[in-house]
């Protein structure tokens, strides 16, 4: 087994473990942390494909692995403080996190 | 396949997999931060100094408690409720499939009898990364910096609770 192909398939784990939670948990904060971690499986991607796959010819394309995952992980902050903000808004409109109970979109 | 590499992966899969299955919410934020480390340090191990750094600031220093504030401010102490959604089952079932879809497809890009040669190691120090930053990425850079202070402005005023600042400005008028 190459060491790419052992990142990928240990990044294709987290999104699965993310994915589970995200479909099975009923806490919403808790759904939220799993769609957390399948961003970062996909930037364990980006790492792993900029650090195995062969060298670009031009010297500025070397580092555009690590810029897209520097990117993601600023994306994926704001959506997570956005996220939990708006949770935090319906929990003040439905006094629960419960997504089972959350089943209305008239506050 | 290295013993660091083996023990990173298992501890990030062990923490990630306890965040998701802890019945304690609390306790599943503790084990993420425990799997967030662990992709930090397999980001280090993969040559890039910057991202792993980046991952501890962001994720085990403010995603996570930004998450343990949120789950403080939405405990309710007398209610015991089950964890796992009712059909929980279905969502197992749909992880794992999706598992085995993607690792098929990694199995069959990537034959076994094929011998991938490993490039030497990319260098990306901080210097050359602020570099790229403030030349050819100086655009995307902005952009998210005009997403991030929209975000932090955003959820601020969407986690503000309208009544209560209503109730200031009316303290204030009289």
């Amino acid at each position: 087994m190459s060491s790419l192909e052992s990142y990928l398939l240990l990044s294709t784990l987290l999104f699965s473990i993310g994915l589970a939670g995200a479909l099975t948990r009923r806490n919403a904060i808790l759904v939220l942390i799993g769609i957390e971690l399948m961003l970062n499986a996909a930037n364990l991607n980006f790492i792993a494909f900029w650090r195995f796959a062969p060298h670009p010819a031009n010297q500025h394309d070397a580092l555009t692995g690590v810029m897209f995952a520097i990117f993601s992980i600023a994306v994926a902050a704001a959506e997570a403080a956005v996220g939990l903000a708006i949770i935090l808004a319906a929990y003040r409109h439905t006094r629960t996190t419960d997504l089972d109970r959350m089943n209305s979109l008239k506050g | 396949m290295t013993a660091t590499f083996l023990i990173l992966a298992a501890l990030a899969v062990v923490g990630t997999a306890a965040a998701m299955g802890l019945r304690n919410a609390i306790h599943c934020v503790l084990a993420l931060t425990v799997g967030f480390a662990a992709l930090a340090a397999l980001y280090l191990q993969l040559g890039a100094q910057f991202v792993g750094f980046t991952q501890i600031m962001v994720y085990v220093g403010a995603v996570a408690i930004l998450a343990v504030f949120a789950i403080m401010m939405t405990h309710h102490p007398g209610l015991i409720e089950a964890p796992f959604s009712r059909n929980w089952l279905w969502g197992v079932v749909i992880a794992a499939a999706v598992f085995a879809t993607l690792a098929r497809a990694i199995r069959l890009a990537l034959p076994a009898g094929s011998v991938l040669r490993t490039p030497a190691e990319p260098s990306a120090n901080v210097t050359q990364i602020g570099d790229a930053l403030m030349h050819r990425y100086v655009l995307p850079l902005e952009i998210i910096g005009l997403l991030l202070t929209a975000a932090l402005i955003g959820a601020v005023i969407i986690a503000m609770d309208p009544k209560d600042s209503a109730s200031r400005e009316e303290e204030k008028r009289s």
